[in-house]
């Protein structure tokens, strides 16, 4: 970073506005495109994992799959069901669709480069509290949902509006909590220069409980398999968009994984480096001027998307109660709890302390992790036999086939024809 | 407040162009809450006016709470309100009927008098120094200076309102705690058993369809059981609560001969 004495914050602090204007647009137009593309591509994947061939008509390899089907969604019939509040029922896409794309404007796509002869950074903007504006931007989002699911004036897509904010907000919580670790390291929330502390190792591997606990959130706060619940179709048909049609369906299908892929660049950004490329890959990140940083980034972001499609094909779904006790009891407590370990080191390490000190803490962490673990490993055998007692009943009595030589009891109330009818076999 | 931000320096161009637009906007918005009829319109524009106000509040260098105030109020205060109300279903327009008598006087008397406290209260409030600006808080950053105050300073503040809220929350919890049934304690396994044993063994294998060995085979017709008997267990609880069910012994086996002439008949006509 020699070459680039700037930080990012002060790369793009000088931008002028028509340069925010086009790589606003870019921004936008990547979200699009990459929406189009991994919807494409999420069906190929899935279908070679159910072995089956995918969509391979439209373009080469089926590539204009999503663009035939998003022209086929914006010429079908719009409906408007009569018992729907009609304003809240056409805003509702329009908040869900608008505000998804927020997120991108903080996340840091590569490093310096030039863009029109400007020296700038593919980074729309950044502030010192970027990773809870995109927090901001994703609770505003569950109004879109829930205001979907609401203002449809059906049963179905009310339960299922209710249950997917219930699961967003419920995630949303772990996700926080496991954002704080990084926080904690990197001493900002700014994107930019979370990635720029990331230069000596990916927080991925330092915070690596924080890592698995984000991965599991963001698959929870994306409403996507195993986590699916408000689309659960055996139980609520197509949960909160069951009423929308046309172009309304299209805008929270964009959305839906334009989130997706926010969920999966916040990702990069905070846990796998961002831009940067992999360690001893270093020398890759001056090519093309600095804009071939932008394959390491996206190369992270469908890593992530790759995960999402793998997940969708290998788990079944959750079922709620079973969902929601692991968000709650299981991932925030965790989170907690290792937050306070990451914020004792780290005070420990600034305090200088003791090599010695530092050592022991962390290892009586780990056996106090262990105990507690194995405790509750007995608890719940024991729970689990208690719970399998079958309470004191009396046996039971069969009712048992009548034998051939006592079939008189049971030829006594039968029709006499069919008696007959079978007496002929005899 | 204009006041305010002339001592400490004039207002930007920009942040008065934002400030002419959205101003009216949310003060636009806060009428439509006494006037729109459904409650959740109202919540709706409440939470548009904390969007706004956390838009203020980022272009007046306090990023943070304007953060905050999205994730917190925006996103879980007000989404819970919602659900509340969704739940609820408070979709009619409350009805404007007087249901206690004597009410109406005293509750304006209250209102105008909070109003009047509030007014003559913040009207004659000032800082008791000299306003130093967002820049000289913000100079070692904005979350920066918040925690200092947050965990020095104020920290019992802080801390003592943690407590209450917790104490909220959990009093919340423990007083809308309902004892669950035993039925929902038994485990899959313990019920399956139970199935077979006893008084249920009769159904083990689910309750008989309705009109599946009855000569009609339509859901508001009792199913005849091999002995020949009708089998009120296979009919719809529903349908019999409404009385849409026929008469099951009239196709039962002794009286088969005149269902049959009866059918006779029905199709002769």
């Amino acid at each position: 970073m020699n070459e680039f004495p700037m930080t990012t914050t002060e790369l793009i602090g000088t931008d002028p506005g028509w340069l925010i204007a086009v790589k606003a647009l870019l921004v936008f137009a990547i979200c699009v495109l990459l929406t189009l593309f991994s919807i494409w591509a999420e069906r190929r994947v899935v279908a070679r994992m159910q072995m089956r061939l995918g969509p391979n008509r439209v373009g080469k390899f089926g590539l204009l799959q999503s663009l035939a089907d998003g022209v086929k969604l914006a010429f079908k019939e719009d409906l408007i069901p009569k018992a729907a509040d009609k304003i809240v029922f056409v805003i509702a896409p329009l908040i869900s669709v608008s505000v998804c794309f927020l997120a991108f404007a903080v996340i840091p796509m590569s490093g310096p480069v030039t863009m029109f002869g400007r020296q700038t950074a593919m980074q729309l903007t950044d502030f010192p509290v970027a990773v809870l504006y995109i927090l901001a931007a994703t609770s505003i989002g569950v109004y879109g949902i829930v205001l979907a699911g609401w203002s449809s004036g059906s049963t179905y897509p009310l339960l299922g509006g209710l249950r997917s904010s219930a699961q967003v907000i419920s995630y949303e919580v772990a996700m926080g909590l496991s954002l704080v670790a990084v926080f904690i390291y990197s001493g900002s929330m700014s994107t930019s220069e979370i990635v720029a502390s990331q230069d000596r190792f990916w927080y991925a591997v330092v915070l690596f409980p924080s890592f698995i606990i984000y991965v599991i959130s963001m698959v929870g706060e994306t409403n996507r398999a195993p986590f699916d619940l408000a689309e659960a179709e055996g139980e609520l048909v197509g949960g909160f968009h069951t009423e929308y049609s046309s172009l309304k369906f299209a805008l929270f299908f964009l959305a839906e994984y334009v989130n997706i892929l926010a969920v999966s660049a916040l990702a990069t950004t905070l846990f796998l480096g961002g831009y940067r490329a992999l360690p001893g890959l270093g020398f890759t990140e001056s090519w093309l001027g600095g804009w071939f940083t932008m394959v390491w980034f996206f190369a992270k972001v469908l890593l992530f998307f790759f995960l999402f499609i793998w997940l969708r094909g290998t788990l079944p779904r959750l079922r709620y109660d079973q969902f929601m006790k692991f968000g709650w009891k299981v991932l925030i407590p965790a989170s907690i709890a290792w937050i306070m370990i990451v914020a004792t080191l780290r005070v420990l390490s600034a305090e200088g302390a003791p090599q010695i000190v530092i050592g022991g803490f962390t290892a009586s962490m780990v056996l106090l992790v262990l105990a507690g673990t194995s405790i509750y490993e007995r608890s719940k055998v024991r729970a689990e036999a208690r719970a399998h007692e079958v309470p004191e009943m009396p046996e039971p009595t069969f009712p048992l086939p009548v034998m051939p030589s006592g079939r008189t009891s049971a030829a006594g109330i039968l029709p006499t024809r069919s008696i007959e009818g079978g007496d002929g076999d005899e | 407040m204009n006041q305010l931000a002339f001592e400490v320096g004039q207002t930007a161009t920009p942040e008065a162009v934002q400030f002419y637009i959205l101003a009216p906007i949310a003060v636009l918005a806060a009428l439509g809450i006494l006037v729109v009829k459904k409650a959740v319109h109202a919540a709706l524009l409440m939470a548009w006016i904390m969007i706004t106000l956390a838009i203020f509040y980022i272009a007046n260098g306090a990023a943070f709470l304007g953060v905050v105030q999205v994730v917190v109020y925006t996103g879980a205060v007000m989404m819970l309100f919602l659900f509340i109300l969704m739940l609820v279903g408070v979709d009619s327009s409350d009805s404007l009927k007087e249901n206690l008598k004597g009410v109406r006087p005293i509750a304006i008397t209250a209102s105008v008098g909070i109003a009047l406290l509030l007014v003559s209260l913040i009207s004659r409030a000032s800082l008791g120094r000299e306003a130093v600006g967002i820049e000289v808080m913000n100079s070692f950053g904005n979350v920066e200076g918040i925690a200092s105050l947050l965990f020095t300073k104020y920290v019992w503040a802080f801390e003592f309102i943690s407590a209450l809220l917790i104490t909220a929350a959990v009093g919340a919890m423990v007083l809308a705690h309902s004892q669950k049934s035993a039925d929902a304690q038994k485990s899959q396994r313990v019920k399956s058993v139970a199935r077979f044993r006893g008084e249920s063994l009769g159904t083990a294998a689910g309750l008989p369809g309705s009109g599946v060995f009855a000569r009609h085979n339509a859901v508001d017709v009792p199913a005849l059981l091999p002995d020949g008997t009708p089998s009120e267990l296979s009919v719809s609880k529903t349908l019999k609560a409404r009385g849409d069910v026929i008469d099951g012994g009239k196709y039962a086996l002794d009286q088969l001969p005149k269902a049959n002439e009866a059918d006779k008949d029905f199709e002769g006509r």
